[in-house]
């Protein structure tokens, strides 16, 4: 099957690619060589593939890679503002919330999109912000701790330091 | 200096790359003219193939095509026994099991083409129950279905059941569990008779997989290299399968001349792969007017599926833990690990002794209630200390003190003030609550003469430009190999963490120090990195030193410790990981689910290295765990688990684990030079008996077998009215 063209928006940055008309836009990021968003069931189930699409945080996985015509995304790549961590990522790295690293890139994004809605949230509020996103190695208790010390130690403007979103 | 030090909280040294999505795995590589690899595997549990055929519009003569015709060497996995082979030949003996390998270029067409493989195999009898093996129902591995047993008596069994003394028995079962690692298996492999072969990958033991690459290439060690890529998970998992996609990626390659990459994806992982072993546990025991145990008989049988694999290992530590923490004159404990025609069950977090301590803490809390004492005080007159003998023989010298311990569990739970309001609170609420406990150990390192037989080296290498180097085969899996071992050489050379680099393991560079198993890498090979630190000391303390300098050291048995592996009789472990666990749990009677409100994990590991990093590891197993009791159920269906997805094999997920709270006691390890013992495993142990003991106590049900999801509270509290 020939290859399709979708011009599209990631990390601030417009881009054409050329994707495989039945993929998925997951494969299309990772075969572009934004491979931090990671597939862990090609079902919907563990948000390993977490990406932000159009504002909004959506499992890569799930989504046809023809979706992306004119769409704008940000992959964990674009998070970081160049060697300055994102709070979220800075939290995670200091207060554990990392372990095989595997899920670790699509929880960021949660995290991230859960900060922006809800910039003080409750343990209840991170628990459910979190839901759709599996970890197997934390038991997501120092998860939890990175997300809260993010809101506790603000004074790092999210909106600042994640330039794509 | 103080900062880089042991007991220090340490940040992950691979956690920025973690964070910001830059760490590479497998399925992250891509290599000039590289192939992608897809297995097609047995459709029937036990048969004769038949037939092979190549069927639809495929073009197949574009595709490289391997079976067990095209091995270059043995198609045998060499581990322990050698009876399994890459590419079945023949015979299958499990759903699942692999018999052709396809690559081509687009993984589109590779999947279709895997659908038009016909394998025609005439079925033949098969079983798939440890009752059913254990009858011999059918023969479906050696004479008796029997893949290994062992025995351990100690003292007089004959008259403990006769003076009086209150007999409890009991049958407890435990069920597979998903490995359920986020990142699936995978390897790539680069193979040609004249280079050799190199395979990288999502492993936990390289020199594993080099000495079976060996034997299925036939080619000579210098030839074999193996390199890991980020791993993103393991909890034994990839301890042994990945020796099997490594050899089936060489294959492709061998056959090809291209890199070939295999990555299964979340179903072939979990139809295909290792779980948990099942098993089935029967314990009568006699306590005395004092309340002291006088007689355990213990009998254990775990499900080994097909082939041995790592069975006989992993039924020795459930063996070797399923007296719990407990001294008892009088002991008789025969095990065996069965076969089945299920894919085989293999190495998982705890390898046995969750499984064993489950049926224990489970029959002491049965016992408890028997005898009148509450869960603790039974516990407590029983609890092994200092100077006291396992019924191996093993004298105690941990210098722990488990009442202790459980002081601290029971006070900081709020143990008895809750177990007696919940009591007057259930009679009027559908939702009851329960307090439950377990108290065990965990043998660190690898069993008996395990780590004698291994002798692990490990390296380090200073050079010119001022970088100390860590050479070791011990992998980062999560649990924070290369923070720990970079820690250990700070606070001995006294230099600053960031001149210190943990190499990534790959077999032509590392020394062989042992597999990353066993909660042994932290104690053993950190404890010979802290060695080899201070021979590097020494040596720099010389005039005349040209870099680079690469210093070494060898595991040494210390002289204390002997076991006799024809006996079963001595030191099963150099040391013990202790600890005390506490379940806070809700039933809803309506809806019949169980839910952990709280839990208190109080542990002894001996010196903490890494305060975060070793909470970490406790707050993950415990959810593994509650995991494995409450969500976690693999369906059978003729030996093949049919509920393969992640969509209806459940684990935990950010709602619905308790507050974990993680407490530690340190004596250190007087054989280890940082004091360090093993951590990974032990709390993959507690919980399970600590949450089906305080179900028991919430709804006055007791149920023995695990996992326990709500149709199975159903049923056992309708049982219970019946």
């Amino acid at each position: 099957m020939p290859k399709q063209i979708i011009t599209c928006t990631i990390n601030g940055q417009s881009q054409r690619l050329d994707a495989h008309p039945m993929s998925r836009l997951l494969d299309v990021l990772r075969e572009h060589g934004l491979t931090g968003t990671k597939e862990g069931c090609g079902e919907g189930e563990c948000g390993a593939c977490s990406i932000f699409f159009n504002g909004r945080v959506v499992n890569s996985c799930l989504v046809p890679a023809l979706q992306a015509e004119g769409a704008t995304m940000t992959t964990i790549e674009g998070i970081a503002n160049g060697e300055q961590l994102h709070a979220v990522q800075e939290a995670f790295l200091k207060y554990g919330g990392a372990q095989c690293g595997i899920c670790t890139p699509g929880m960021i994004m949660a995290a991230v999109a859960l900060l922006k809605e809800k910039p003080n949230p409750t343990e209840a509020d991170i628990r459910e912000g979190l839901a759709g996103n599996l970890c197997r190695c934390t038991g997501y208790m120092k998860i939890f701790e990175s997300v809260m010390r993010v809101f506790k130690g603000k004074g790092t403007d999210l909106e600042e330091t994640c330039p794509h979103k | 200096m103080a900062e880089n030090a042991i007991g220090q909280s340490v940040v992950r040294r691979e956690g920025r790359e973690k964070v910001t999505g830059q760490a590479k795995y497998v399925d992250d590589l891509s290599f000039p003219g590289m192939i992608f690899g897809a297995t097609v595997r047995s459709s029937v549990p036990r048969g004769r193939i038949r037939t092979i055929s190549f069927e639809g519009t495929i073009p197949w003569n574009e595709f490289v095509i391997v079976t067990a015709k095209d091995v270059p060497g043995k198609n045998i996995v060499a581990l322990i026994e050698h009876d399994q082979p890459y590419l079945a030949d023949g015979m299958v003996n499990h759903p699942e099991e692999a018999i052709v390998l396809l690559a081509h270029p687009d993984k589109y067409l590779l999947e279709e083409a895997r659908r038009h493989v016909r394998i025609e195999i005439d079925p033949l009898p098969a079983i798939f129950t440890i009752e059913d093996s254990l009858a011999q129902k059918e023969i479906v591995w050696g004479k008796d279905n029997v893949q290994k047993s062992f025995l351990i008596e100690t003292g007089n069994m004959k008259d403990a059941w006769t003076n009086g003394h209150v007999v409890v028995e009991g049958a407890y079962e435990t069920g597979a569990q998903e490995q359920l690692y986020i990142e699936p298996q995978g390897m790539i492999a680069v193979a040609n008779p004249a280079d050799g072969v190199t395979v990288r990958g999502s492993l936990q033991c390289p020199f594993y997989i080099h000495k079976a690459l060996i034997e299925l290439f036939a080619l000579p060690p210098e030839k074999i290299r193996v390199i890991q890529t980020e791993t993103g998970g393991g909890f034994g998992g990839k301890e042994e399968y990945p020796t099997i996609i490594a050899g089936h990626a060489a294959l492709l390659a061998w056959k090809s001349g291209r890199p070939v990459k295999i990555i299964y994806d979340r179903a072939e992982d979990m139809v295909a792969t290792t779980k948990r072993h099942p098993s089935r546990t029967k314990i009568k025991t006699a306590v005395d007017k004092q309340g002291k145990l006088t007689a355990m008989n213990i009998d254990f049988v775990i499900d080994g599926g097909a082939y041995v694999t790592l069975s006989p290992v992993v039924l020795s530590r459930g063996t070797l833990h399923s007296f719990g923490p407990y001294a008892c004159p009088n002991v008789k404990i025969t095990s065996k690990a069965v076969a089945t025609n299920t894919p085989p069950h293999g190495a998982f977090r705890g390898f046995g002794a969750p499984q064993s301590l489950f049926a224990i803490e489970r029959h002491m809390d049965r016992v408890a209630r028997k005898v009148g004492l509450s869960p603790d005080e039974f516990r407590r007159r029983n609890f092994l200390s200092d100077g006291k003998t396992m019924p191996t023989g093993q004298i105690v010298r941990d210098g722990v003190d488990l009442s202790a311990l459980l002081d601290r569990a029971l006070e900081l739970s709020h143990f008895h003030d809750k177990r007696r309001r919940f009591a007057r609170e259930n009679t009027t609420s559908a939702i009851k609550k329960g307090m439950g406990l377990a108290t065990f150990m965990h043998g660190a390192g690898f069993t008996g003469s395990g780590e004698a037989y291994l002798a692990s080296i490990v390296a380090i290498e200073a050079t010119k430009e001022g970088i100390v180097r860590v050479l070791t085969s011990s992998t980062e899996i999560g649990q924070g190999k290369n923070t720990v071992f970079a820690q250990i050489v700070a606070e001995t050379l006294r230099i600053p963490i960031d001149r210190i680099e943990v190499t990534m393991p790959d077999t032509a560079i590392v020394p062989n120090s042992g597999p990353t198993v066993a909660s042994r890498t932290a104690m053993v090979v950190g404890g010979l990195v802290a060695e080899a630190a201070k021979n590097l000391k020494e040596l720099l303390k010389k005039k005349d030193i040209h870099f680079p300098v690469k210093v070494t050291a060898q595991y040494q048995q210390p002289k204390d410790i002997s076991f006799d592996d024809k006996t079963y009789r001595g030191d099963a472990y150099g040391t013990y990981a202790w600890a005390v666990y506490v379940a806070e749990v809700s039933v809803d009677t309506v809806t019949y689910e169980a839910h952990v409100d709280d839990f208190v994990a109080v542990q002894e590991i001996g010196k903490v290295l890494n305060p975060t990093l070793a909470s970490g590891q406790i707050e993950g197993g415990v959810a593994q765990a509650i995991g494995m009791v409450l969500y976690e159920k693999v369906e059978w269906k003729e030996g093949r688990m049919v509920n393969g997805q992640m969509t209806n094999y459940i684990m935990p997920t950010s709602v619905d684990v308790p507050p974990i709270r993680v407490f530690f006691e340190g004596v250190p390890y007087r054989h280890s030079p940082t004091g360090a013992k093993g951590i990974g495993e032990l709390p993959m142990d507690g919980p399970a008996p600590a949450i089906l003991n305080a179900i028991e106590d919430a709804i006055g049900v007791s149920i023995n077998k695990i996992p326990c999801l709500p149709e199975d509270i159903l049923e056992a509290m309708e049982r219970s009215r019946a």
